[in-house]
């Protein structure tokens, strides 16, 4: 019998709060000072492939106390980045790049922004837009939860810059229904039950959407090669790839994008 | 991510005229064009520049060919490059090679000269919670020399850093002589692929030979009938959206049922692309019997050096060789 090398949720927990680390691999940002309140705060983990992966959190150090009350310290940074300050909040080294006047087009419509030009474009939909179909998950492009289309190709949100998505057509998950008519991917994702969490959902979806478009919906197989960059963690994949094929099955011209 | 200016510039003499540099941790710019990997590169505070310089919209994205090959201009997108008609009927490795990199997202967004310039995916480089890695502070130590390493290089490697070089795409190049065109304060120059990355020796902060300011303006790649059957193995731990394990890229210039010249280069295994002329020199002539191929890939062996956890590349590398080399003979 091998050996169960599982954590457990003590360990867990006493391990997501060693790896906290500020700039400079502390807790507290360096020469922090008791009158500074806001600090960069990152947690490490592993994926199943044993890479490393970080998740940078911005949160004032109220948030933070109150937040490890609330949850003992098991905090995942995808739930906590909705409630957190926009991803241009000051940093522990007290510099503050020059903010840039940033037009941007999303679904269809104009919006003239002024940001940190760290703004991810995914950051400046959900944190400015108020546009929160779009999820973090990662924040390093390996989860596409964060897809959406530029110019009717889909990209990961995440690793674009919002300054340089300027005079480029954002699509995101609000813009692809018509009114109260869904589009054909989403009515299928609801009919074949493709989602359990739904935190991979909007990002499925787009990038079914483009999949499709893009002609790379032939067979199973080809669907699940071509949805790679798009993780479930749920297990839904089955239903998923269902349900893009129905939708190719139910419009000959699938819009979108 | 460390706060940066970021600079917009109109043309491409004012994005030269900032000298950022593409893949040295000392240089106080980088240019960001895709951003697929800068930008992940700046959430893991892996860099830290005070400067980024976008090239968006201020490079070349044709693709063109003609009698003398195949041109790239460097904005080209990894899925415009896989897609088009020309490559994926005269150069399949180079398509191959494309579409079994990343996922179709980062296809859309990365370019082919940031492709040919990202990053090692060595994890002591990538998390800044490992102090020692020379690539991020020299002088720092390698953290994976002696530690968990299956992913690491074993040709090239120095006892300063044996990160693997990450693209696919730059291993189908060298493997068909590729070069690249760049353009900088000295103006314009060609510099073959094979060239382009250097090896890590006492300076592995130092990837590439290009001089602060330079950018790639196109990959150019000479016309080869032979690339015609060619093939890119890639052998990852999973089907898809994953880097290589190892990869062997092969083009066959057959005469008959036997080999009138290789051409290969292998991934993974190496801290830049890696050319096999040993190899290639082995096969010229010989059949495609199991046999045949065998002995020669046996050459790949030469001076390669493992560290443990990756040793099992080096017999892996050999087998990359034969069933990719009898997978491009097969075509016709």
């Amino acid at each position: 019998m091998t050996k169960d090398t599982r954590l457990t949720d003590a360990e867990m927990r006493a391990r997501a709060l060693s790896r906290w680390e500020g700039e400079g691999g502390a807790l507290a940002p360096p020469g922090a000072a008791d009158s500074i309140d806001e600090s960069e705060l990152r947690i490490t983990g592993f994926t199943s492939s044993g890479r490393l992966t970080m998740t940078s959190l911005h949160v004032t150090r109220r948030e933070l106390l109150e937040l490890a009350a609330a949850t003992g310290g098991a905090l995942l940074g995808a739930q906590l980045l909705p409630g957190a300050a926009p991803p241009a909040a000051a940093q522990s080294t007290g510099a503050s790049p020059a903010r840039l006047d940033v037009a941007l087009r999303v679904n269809r419509t104009a919006h003239r922004l002024t940001l940190d030009p760290r703004t991810t474009l995914l950051d400046a939909l959900r944190e400015h837009l108020h546009l929160t179909g779009s999820k973090k998950g990662c924040g390093l492009g390996q989860c596409g939860a964060c897809t959406v289309l530029m110019d009717g190709k889909r990209v990961k949100s995440c690793l674009s810059l919002a300054a340089l998505a300027e005079e480029r057509e954002i699509t995101t998950i609000e813009g692809l229904a018509r009114g109260e008519e869904l589009h054909p991917l989403q009515v299928a994702f609801i009919e074949r039950d493709a989602f359990q969490c739904g935190y991979c959902t909007s990002g499925q979806i787009m990038a079914g959407v483009a999949c499709i478009n893009e002609g790379h919906a032939g067979s199973p197989e080809e669907i699940r090669e071509w949805m790679s960059g798009n993780l479930c963690r749920c297990g839904a994949y089955d239903h998923i790839v269902a349900a893009i094929q129905d939708a190719v099955a139910a419009s000959g011209s699938v819009r979108g994008g | 991510m460390h706060p940066f200016i970021l600079e917009r510039p109109r043309d491409l003499a004012a994005a030269l005229a900032l000298r950022a540099q593409a893949g040295r941790t000392d240089a106080p710019a980088e240019y960001i064009a895709g951003g697929t990997d800068m930008v992940q590169l700046l959430q893991e505070y892996a860099r830290r520049p005070d400067k980024l310089v976008s090239l968006a919209g201020l490079l070349d994205t044709r693709i063109e060919i003609g009698s003398q090959g195949l041109r790239l201009g460097a904005a080209a997108t990894m899925a415009q490059v896989a897609a088009h008609p020309s490559v994926t009927e005269q150069f399949p490795l180079i398509s191959e090679a494309l579409l079994e990199s990343a996922s179709p997202q980062v296809r859309n967004q990365a370019t082919m000269a940031g492709n040919l310039l990202q990053r090692t995916r060595c994890p002591y480089f990538r998390d800044i919670g490992y102090a020692a890695c020379n690539k991020r502070e020299p002088g720092s130590g390698c953290a994976a020399i002696g530690a968990e390493n299956r992913w690491h290089a074993v040709l090239g490697t120095s006892e300063n850093c044996i990160a693997a070089h990450p693209s696919d795409l730059a291993v189908a190049l060298v493997a068909l002589d590729a070069a690249v065109e760049t353009r900088g304060a000295g103006g314009q120059r060609d510099v073959p692929l094979a060239d382009l990355h250097r090896l890590p020796g006492d300076t592995p902060h130092l990837e590439t030979v290009l001089e602060p300011g330079e950018v790639i303006t196109a990959i150019t790649v000479p016309a080869l009938p032979a690339a015609r059957r060619s093939h890119y193995l890639k052998v990852r731990g999973r089907a898809s959206f994953e880097f290589a394990v190892v990869s062997a890229a092969v083009a066959l210039d057959m005469n008959g049922d036997r080999i009138r010249q290789a051409r290969i280069a292998l991934g993974g295994v190496g801290t830049k692309p890696w050319r096999m002329p040993q190899v290639e020199a082995a096969l010229a002539g010989a059949s495609l019997e199991p046999a045949a191929l065998r002995s020669a890939a046996a050459l790949a062996a030469e001076g390669a050096q493992g560290y443990g956890h990756n040793d099992f590349k080096i017999e892996l590398m050999q087998r990359a060789i034969v069933r990719a080399v009898a997978t491009a003979g097969a075509r016709t």
